[in-house]
């Protein structure tokens, strides 16, 4: 028993950021990815807002593993 | 700092997004060609020619597949960046790395296991081409309530963290959650339009191959951000 016993380490909390500062980028950031999610989950099935079919076939394979309803 | 966060979260999604396709393609295609086997040998049966195909079944199931996992991976990656820079340093003496882990266990269990469990993934022509709008808002309805209630109790188990603890505060929110979840669950209406000749193992091999790639994806988003995030909150002098 030559070891000491080990201090317990203090963990590091970061600061938090003020919610000011994270609004803007949650409200226009959140949109883009939100949209994102749409385009690559459900577009061009249930609703439409781009016109055909070829966004749908292109991410069919990820819309059926990823979940989303689909065929 | 909330712009690094959320570049490292979607750089963190991009990679997490790269895997899991990789994932889906070796584990989840088998399954998913079980349900288009399934659907030719209908179509031939019907006496039906071949649809003219827009992507071929190569693209789809190699770049297809890569990019849709990518965009869902950067998309999910930058939300979990910004929940995450709500978070830290709010709920309890977490670093941010285990603040990274919780948020996106929570955003996991939420948004992809609860649904799934009603309202699972489903291969190729084992769904009624007609239900696809029901089927698409019964799914964003489960997702949408899930995830608010999971954020209602996270704020719950904050509050009740002074004067209960943080272990029984988390306890009552997330007994909470799951019980208000489950009720709304229960009274979303069932979606059983299988066919009674569907192959059941493809069916049962494509769920599991379905929630494997998510299990890859968000496993490696929370690992991959987790360190990103450590290295830019880490002060030089401690290190
Ligand atoms: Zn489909």
């Amino acid at each position: 028993m030559s070891q000491a016993a080990a201090e317990p380490r203090p963990v590091a909390v970061p600061a938090p950021i003020p919610l000011r500062e994270i609004a803007p980028w949650a409200l226009f950031a959140g949109i883009v990815l939100l949209a994102l999610l749409y385009l690559v989950g459900m577009d061009q099935g249930a609703t439409s807002v781009f016109s055909g079919q070829m966004l749908h076939e292109f991410v069919h394979d990820g819309r059926h593993l990823l979940g989303f309803p689909c065929h | 700092m909330v712009r690094t966060l959320l570049v490292r979260g979607m750089l963190a999604g991009l990679l997490a997004g790269l895997l899991a396709a990789l994932f889906a393609n070796l584990v989840g295609e088998p399954a998913l060609d079980g349900g288009i086997a399934y659907e030719d040998a209908l179509a031939a049966a019907a006496g039906e020619a071949g649809g003219e195909e827009l992507v071929s079944r190569g693209v789809q199931s190699t770049l297809g597949l890569a990019v849709g996992f990518v965009i869902y991976g950067v998309a999910v990656g930058g939300i979990l960046a910004l929940v995450h820079a709500a978070a830290q340093g709010r709920i309890g003496a977490l670093s941010a790395r285990a603040t990274v882990v919780v948020v996106a266990a929570v955003g996991f269990v939420s948004a992809v296991l609860v649904p799934f469990l009603k309202y699972p993934a489903n291969p190729p022509a084992s769904s009624l081409d007609d239900t696809i709008g029901l089927r698409t808002g019964l799914f964003v309805i489960l997702v949408a309530v899930s995830v608010g209630l999971a954020a209602g109790a996270a704020a719950l188990a904050r509050r009740l963290s002074v004067t209960l603890g943080w272990w029984n505060a988390v306890l009552a929110a997330a007994g909470g959650y799951v019980v208000l979840v489950a009720l709304v669950a229960y009274l979303l209406p069932p979606i059983a339009e299988t066919p009674d000749d569907f192959p059941a193992t493809v069916l049962y091999d494509f769920r599991i191959a379905s929630l494997g790639g998510h299990l890859v994806l968000w496993t490696t988003l929370a690992l991959v951000f987790a360190a990103l995030v450590d290295r830019a909150a880490r002060p030089a002098a401690v290190r």
